[in-house]
């Protein structure tokens, strides 16, 4: 190789974008806080020394569930929909994406005061309540965390403040609301099916 | 829909900025300064009150540390309640960990790694601000246990369950009043401060580097930060997972860590230690950071093997991932367990191992300058040897189970957190206090700090080893006269003196140099890295231009335009 391109400076510096190595970063934190309740969850099955049990209590959230995932691909479209400057669709796909996470939480606490109510599950009465409200009630939280920045988008998407350079805040706030999706997953598989095989 | 998107930024007017004009901001008044603390988001300030706030608690959590050592001092001695030296090593240790150990740490990487990478400030400044005020916080927080924990119940006053609170000492029955509550929520609090930096340190590395620092160009010390704040947000979440437990447990009476109730107390160990073991490479890849940077200067020669050093850190923080059982040997786990985690232990000593031999290879057959802070890195090497042995002897399994919770531990831990953290702290400080204060620290007074204080360190710290064979347990608040501990426990305690001694004329130093100290100018070590291609101190732009670099000691290569470093990299 000869000096003469040694000396000249690199071309193009390109960097890559501050957001988005934000948002990747407090994935993998919050991910990392996630897997510990997970861990807990699943170290407490079948250690209940009374009831309820899980498979008495628990049914498999159907409609919670396919409102949350719906809420990924709506979400998406809400993106695309951005990105072609077409503000009525996106208004339309955003405001669908909170009913439907509204509407999860909704199920969440109906399923919650089921529980509490009706089958006397709290957080005190075994370790599968205390392991189970924390574990559902962290993502229900995170989904409540989710819903406000998607109502902030709207808001300032309705006061005609998302402007070229805010897309990538807009698309910072659906990754988070996929990464609360993809959570989601996880609570399914370990708590509503995993959980609810495991006998006692 | 015309509403949204029409303006452009290219024919906006450029925007004034009005001139700041608040009440109270004559220059040099008592409200002027403490705006100026609390509105900045200067990364080089943020740096410098992290550090300062460290020093604060470091001077109570060590005045502690005496009035501990004096307690053991004589056997049967009455100096401290036993409850009040329950408090006092609790406070001690959380507050050298959380409140001394990390904010120093996340000082140096706040002041010097924008500088390093050539870049303006952090990523996100005001995120910096909030974490640095939710960690004092937090400090605050956890010393006003003293007078806010008895709360109404007239139980308590500091927390008093030892650092890693262990359960069933923190259970309601155990623990009344709210001791525990303010150990729980400062730490949770600590822990997002902590968390906050550290995103903010690794966006910036990742983003801001200037035109040229590809990833291989970056000095040593802004790898290891990427380390150390990768380990922080991986390791930090559990901890903060296990205080939510703790307090779901102790507020709404949950059964996380109730034996009675099919809990696990053991559950608890394991979510501390998965914290706490990679915890301990955060404290320690700063210290390695600190060295990587000093060593080469002052033999100048460029650090030895630089893709190996990088290398050694990473497998360092992988696997301290998956060795945190061995502080849980005598808790009784299956032989597999045992054998694996008694594995995974000693392996971490070949990375441990591969660095020091490469800063001991940069040393050799170098021009070796014995300034202040290579004094520190050269007791720095000998003493983190000491203490990565003594780990590795901890790491055999049945040795493990005679000494574990003696005075073997904490001479061991002490070697690591003193003997090699602190050390290169006070490296660091010697270093770069030229930069941040245009003042070089007097070199006498340096002088009696580190003599004094290593000695000092030696007196205290290595007699514990033998205590701790001879069956001294720690954190007991005394013992009889019979035992054969005594005379070790009094060498420990004379050391002491020495040590205060040299923290004393340390202290001295930061203050007389500040004002009477020599002038620094730009770069008073002949370094290499950016930090010293500009002012000391450094502009609040830090650079007037944002540098360019081809090499990783982009100042040689402006020192020595006939000889660069880039063409042989």
């Amino acid at each position: 190789m000869s000096s003469a391109e040694l000396t000249s400076a690199p071309a193009e510096w390109k960097l890559p974008s501050q957001r988005k190595v934000g948002m990747i970063c407090l994935i993998t934190t919050e991910s990392a806080l996630f897997s510990i309740f997970v861990v807990a969850y699943l170290f407490y099955l079948g250690k209940n020394l009374n009831g309820p049990y899980p498979h008495e209590v628990l049914h498999f959230p159907w409609w919670g569930s396919a409102a949350l995932f719906g809420s990924s691909a709506t979400v998406m479209f809400a993106e695309k929909a951005m990105h072609l400057r077409k503000w009525g669709h996106f208004f339309f796909w955003w405001a669908f994406t909170m009913a439907l996470g509204a509407y999860f939480i909704y199920f969440t606490a109906a399923e919650w005061v089921h529980l509490i109510y009706h089958e006397d599950l709290t957080v005190q009465t075994n370790v599968f309540g205390s392991t189970f409200y924390a574990l559902v009630g962290l993502h229900a939280s995170h989904v409540i965390i989710g819903l406000v920045l998607l109502g902030i988008v709207f808001i300032a998407g309705l006061r005609g403040k998302i402007h070229p350079d805010h897309f990538e805040h807009v698309e910072m706030v659906s990754w988070y609301w996929h990464f609360v999706d993809a959570i989601w997953v996880v609570v399914l598989l370990v708590v509503y099916i995993i959980g609810v095989q495991t006998w006692s | 829909m015309s509403a949204h998107g029409t303006t452009t930024t290219a024919d906006q007017e450029p925007y004034e900025f009005p001139p700041l004009e608040r009440p109270g901001e004559e220059k040099g008044s008592l409200t002027a300064v403490i705006q100026n603390l609390v509105f900045t988001v200067d990364h080089k300030k943020l740096g410098l009150m992290y550090i300062g706030s460290g020093l604060l608690f470091f001077v109570v959590a060590g005045i502690m540390a005496t009035l501990i050592r004096w307690q053991l001092f004589f056997p049967q001695h009455t100096f401290l309640e036993p409850d009040v030296f329950n408090r006092f090593f609790t406070m001690h240790g959380t507050a050298m960990v959380f409140l001394v150990g990390m904010p120093i740490l996340f000082g140096f990487a706040n002041y010097l790694v924008p500088i390093m990478i050539g870049t303006r400030d952090m990523a996100f400044p005001r995120l910096n601000a909030f974490g640095f005020w939710v960690f004092l916080f937090s400090g605050l927080f956890l010393f006003f246990s003293y007078l806010g924990a008895p709360g109404l119940y007239d139980a308590g006053s500091a927390p008093d369950v030892g650092w890693f609170a262990y359960s069933p000492l923190t259970a309601k029955p155990f623990s009344r009043g709210h001791s525990t509550d303010y150990w729980t929520l400062s730490i949770l609090l600590n822990g997002i401060g902590s968390i906050s930096t550290a995103v903010n340190i690794l966006v910036t590395i990742f983003c801001l580097r200037c035109k040229g620092m590809t990833l291989g160009k970056m000095p040593l010390f802004v790898w290891m930060f990427i380390v150390v704040a990768f380990l922080v947000i991986i390791a930090m979440p559990p901890l903060s997972a296990a205080q939510i437990m703790l307090t779901l447990d102790r507020y709404l009476d949950a059964k996380f860590f109730d034996t009675q109730a099919g809990g696990s107390a053991v559950l608890w160990q394991h979510f501390f230690w998965i914290f706490g073991h990679p915890e301990v490479y955060i404290l320690i890849i700063p210290g390695f950071a600190i060295a990587s940077e000093i060593i080469p200067v002052f033999s100048r020669k460029p650090i030895f093997g630089y893709p190996i050093m990088v290398a050694a850190t990473v497998s360092i923080a992988f696997i301290s991932l998956g060795v945190w059982a061995h502080h849980m040997f005598t808790v009784g786990m299956t032989s597999l367990g045992n054998t694996f985690f008694a594995l995974s232990t000693m392996i971490i000593a070949v990375p441990t191992g591969i660095k020091i031999f490469n800063w001991i290879g940069t040393m050799y057959g170098g021009k070796i300058r014995l300034e202040l802070p290579m004094l520190f890195c050269i007791a720095f090497l000998f003493q983190f040897l000491i203490a990565g042995l003594t780990g590795v002897m901890l790491a055999v399994v049945p040795f493990d189970w005679q000494l574990s919770d003696s005075y073997f531990v904490v001479a061991h831990f002490h070697y690591v957190l003193i003997g090699a953290l602190l050390y290169t702290f006070f490296a660091g400080f010697y270093y770069w206090y030229p930069k941040a204060f245009g003042r070089m620290l007097d070199v006498k007074l340096g002088h009696w700090h580190f003599w004094l204080f290593t000695i000092g360190f030696h007196v205290t710290f290595f007699p514990q080893h033998i205590s701790g064979f001879l069956g001294m347990p720690r954190r007991i608040f005394t013992y009889e006269a019979d035992r054969g501990w005594e005379i070790w426990n009094q060498i420990s305690t004379i050391g002491v003196i020495f040590q205060v001694a040299g923290v004393l004329f340390f202290v001295y130093n930061l203050i007389y140099s500040y004002f009477k100290g020599k002038e620094a100018g730009d770069d008073p070590w002949d370094a290499w890295t950016l930090e010293w291609a500009t002012t000391s101190p450094p502009p609040e732009y830090n650079f007037d231009e944002i540098p360019e670099v081809r090499s990783r000691r982009p100042l040689w290569d402006k020192k020595h335009p006939e000889d660069p470093d880039w063409k042989f990299e």
